[in-house]
C-alpha cells in the first residue's frame, strides 16, 4: 500500500470514528430520555399518558422504518439547516444521529421495561417522586442493558457510516468502495475490512467489560 | 449509641406531640403542618389509632378486592391480617400508603384522611410509613448500605448522616459486615433484614409488612419474625402485617383480622381467635397449626349410637389453667380417654384442643359431661360416634 493510500486510510479511520462517536453520543443523549419517555408514558408507567406514548411510538417507528440510505438523502434539507452544508463528515452526522436516536431509544426502552415493577413500587412506598424513580431505580437498574444497547448502537453506526460516502462524508466504507472496489486496490479493501473488524471488536469488548462491571444483578 | 438512637426512633410521632403544641386538634394540625410541612406528625391528641379504616371498598372489574373493610391499628401493636390468596390483603395494605386508591371509604393515618390526597401530598406521608416486601425489592445496582440509606436520600438528607444511619440500622439487623456488599450476594433472610433496615431508615411511625416471610424458609422466617417482634417491643413501632400463614400471626401478632372475599370476617386478640375461631375460613386457616381430629377417625364418625363417642373440648385462658380432666373424672364418674390434642401457648395464653373418646356413653351421661365442662368455661362439641373403638 502506497504512503498516499495509507494516509487516506488513516483519514478514513478518523472520519469513521468521528461519525460513529459523535452520532453515538447524540443518540445516547436523546435516545435514552426518549426510551424513558416511552416506558414512563406507557400503560401502568410512572407518567402514564397513552396518547403521548402513541405519538412517540409512531415517530420512533416512522424513522426506523425508513432505510438509512434513503434517510440520508431525504434529510439533506435538514442537514443543510443544521450544519450549513449537506456534504462531508459533519453533514453525515446529522442523518446518522437521527437514525440512531430512535433505534437506541427502542433498545433502552427494552432494558428499562425489564426493571422489576416491585422496585418502582418500593421507591414509591419510600415517598420517592418520578424523578427519584428515574434516577435511583430505572436508570441504575437498567444500566447494564443501557450500556450493552449503546454498544450495539455504536457497532450499527460503524456499519451505517459506510453509507455516508453517498453524501461525500468519507470514512472507511467510502474508501473501500472508491479505492478497494472501483479501483481494484485489493490491499485497501483488505485493510479496511481488518480495521473495521478491529474497531467493532474493540467497541464490543469495551462495552462487554463495562457491562460486567456495572451488573450486580447476579 | 444504639440506646440513644433507639429512643429517637419513631421521631416526634412516637414520642407524642411536642409540648409547645397545645390547643384544639384542628389548631394543632394546622400548626404542625404549617411549621414542618410534615402532615403525618400532626397527631390528634387522645387518639391512639395509628391507622383507622372506614368502610373501604375497591373493585377490580367484576371482583370486589375490598368490600367494606373497617379496621383500626393502635399505636405500638402488631396487627396481623390473614387471608387466602386473592382475599384482598395486598389491596388493603397498599391502600394504607396510597399505592392503591379505594373506590370509597376512608383511610386515616394518624388521624389524617389520606385516600383523596394527590401523589405529591402522599410523598412526605409515605416517608413516615416503612414497607417490607415479600420479594425484598432491593435495588441490585446499590450496595446494602446505599439501599438502607435510600429513604433518607429521598428525604434529601446529607450523605454523612445517611451513611451513619445506615450503619446503625445494619448493626440493628446484624448485617454490619455486609454494608458494602451488593444484594445479589446475600441470602434471602439477609435480603429481608436489609429490607427491614431500609424500612426503618426514615424513622417511620408505621411499618407495613407485605408477606415479608412468604419467600423464606421456616428457620429464616422465625429469625425475621423475631427481628420484627424485637423492633416492635424495643422501638414501640406499630406494625401491620399481612400473611397467609397462621404461624406468622401466632409468632408475633397481638391482634389478628381475618379477611375473606374483601371483608373482615373475624377480628380479635390472637389467642382468643385461636381459642375460639368463629368463621369457617378462620378454622380452615388454623387447620395447619391447631390440633385436628385425625382423618382416619374423622372418616369413621357417624350419627347415632356407637361404641365410643368423640368429643372435642376447647379450652383457653383461665379454663386451660385448671385441672379440667381430673375435675371431670371426679365430678362425672366414668371412663374417657384422650384421643388427640394438646395445649398450645399463644401470646403466653394456654389454648388447648382435646379430642376425647367416651366409651359406651348414653345420652344422659353425655349430657352430664358436656354440662360439667361447659360450666368450667370449656367449649364442648359432640363430633359423633364410632362403631368400634379407635
Amino acid at each position: 500500500m502506497s504512503p498516499v493510500l495509507f494516509e487516506l486510510l488513516l483519514r478514513s479511520i478518523w472520519e469513521t470514528v468521528l461519525m460513529t462517536g459523535a452520532s453515538g453520543i447524540i443518540s445516547l443523549v436523546f435516545g435514552l430520555p426518549l426510551g424513558l419517555a416511552l416506558v414512563a408514558t406507557d400503560r401502568g408507567g410512572i407518567a402514564e399518558s397513552l396518547w403521548l406514548n402513541r405519538i412517540l411510538g409512531a415517530i420512533v417507528n416512522g424513522f426506523r422504518s425508513v432505510p438509512f440510505i434513503i434517510l440520508l438523502v431525504a434529510l439533506i434539507p435538514v442537514t443543510r439547516l443544521i450544519v450549513g452544508t449537506s456534504i462531508g463528515t459533519w453533514a453525515a452526522i446529522v442523518p446518522l444521529s437521527i437514525a440512531a436516536t430512535p433505534y437506541y431509544a427502542r433498545i433502552a426502552e427494552v432494558s428499562l421495561r425489564e426493571v422489576d415493577h416491585g422496585l418502582i413500587e418500593a421507591a414509591r412506598a419510600m415517598g420517592g417522586n418520578r424523578w427519584t424513580i428515574i434516577r435511583e431505580v430505572l436508570v441504575p437498574e437498567a444500566l447494564p442493558g443501557i450500556v450493552a444497547g449503546f454498544t450495539v448502537t455504536l457497532v450499527t453506526l460503524v456499519g451505517a457510516s459506510a453509507m455516508a460516502g453517498a453524501i461525500g462524508a468519507g470514512g472507511l466504507g467510502d474508501l473501500a468502495i472508491r479505492y478497494g472496489y472501483q479501483r481494484f486496490e485489493t490491499s485497501v479493501m483488505v485493510a479496511v475490512v481488518i480495521v473495521l473488524i478491529v474497531l467493532v471488536c474493540g467497541i464490543q469488548w469495551i462495552g462487554d467489560r463495562l457491562v460486567a462491571r456495572l451488573d450486580h444483578r447476579t | 449509641m444504639i440506646d440513644t438512637w433507639l429512643s429517637e426512633v419513631g421521631g416526634p410521632l412516637l414520642s407524642g406531640p411536642p409540648s409547645h403544641l397545645s390547643g384544639t386538634e384542628t389548631e394543632m394540625n394546622q400548626h404542625v403542618t404549617a411549621e414542618t410541612g410534615d402532615p403525618i406528625t400532626a397527631e390528634p391528641t387522645g387518639s391512639q389509632d395509628v391507622v383507622r379504616l372506614v368502610d373501604l371498598k375497591r373493585r377490580f372489574g367484576a371482583t370486589a378486592a375490598l368490600d367494606g373493610v373497617s379496621l383500626t391499628v393502635k399505636k405500638g401493636e402488631i396487627l396481623g391480617i390473614i387471608g387466602r390468596s386473592g382475599a384482598g390483603k395486598s389491596t388493603l395494605i397498599r391502600c394504607l400508603n396510597g399505592l392503591e386508591r379505594p373506590d370509597s371509604g376512608e383511610v386515616f393515618i394518624e388521624g389524617r384522611e389520606i385516600s383523596r390526597l394527590g401523589e405529591r401530598e402522599l410523598q412526605p406521608l409515605r416517608r413516615r410509613i416503612g414497607m417490607v416486601f415479600q420479594h425484598f425489592n432491593l435495588l441490585s445496582a446499590k450496595t446494602v448500605e446505599e439501599n438502607v440509606a435510600l429513604p433518607l436520600k429521598i428525604e434529601g438528607r446529607p450523605r454523612g448522616e445517611r451513611m451513619a444511619r445506615a450503619a446503625e440500622l445494619l448493626q440493628l439487623v446484624g448485617l454490619s459486615e455486609k454494608a458494602r456488599a451488593y444484594p445479589a450476594s446475600l441470602s434471602g433472610g439477609q435480603k429481608q433484614r436489609v429490607g427491614i433496615a431500609r424500612a426503618l431508615a426514615a424513622r417511620p411511625a408505621l411499618l407495613l409488612s407485605d408477606e415479608a416471610t412468604s419467600a423464606l424458609d421456616p428457620e429464616t422466617t422465625r429469625s425475621i419474625l423475631a427481628l420484627l417482634k424485637d423492633i416492635n417491643s424495643r422501638l414501640g413501632l406499630t406494625i401491620l402485617l399481612i400473611t397467609h400463614e397462621m404461624e406468622v400471626i401466632r409468632s408475633i401478632a397481638d391482634r389478628v383480622a381475618v379477611i375473606d372475599a374483601g371483608r373482615i370476617v373475624e377480628e380479635g386478640a390472637v389467642w382468643q381467635v385461636f381459642a375460639n375461631p368463629e368463621s369457617e375460613i378462620t378454622r380452615s386457616l388454623l387447620g395447619g397449626i391447631r390440633p385436628q381430629l385425625p382423618p382416619e377417625i374423622a372418616s369413621r364418625l357417624a350419627e347415632g349410637e356407637g361404641a365410643e363417642t368423640i368429643l372435642r373440648i376447647d379450652v383457653a385462658g383461665e379454663a386451660a389453667r385448671r385441672p379440667l380432666l381430673s375435675e371431670l373424672s371426679a365430678g362425672v364418674p366414668g371412663p374417657f380417654r384422650l384421643v388427640h390434642g394438646g395445649i398450645d401457648h399463644v401470646q403466653q395464653q394456654p389454648v388447648g384442643t382435646l379430642f376425647v373418646a367416651i366409651p359406651g356413653a348414653d345420652a344422659g351421661h353425655l349430657a352430664k359431661v358436656t354440662t360439667f365442662l361447659k360450666n368450667r368455661e370449656a367449649r364442648v362439641e359432640v363430633l359423633g360416634h364410632v362403631a368400634s373403638p379407635v
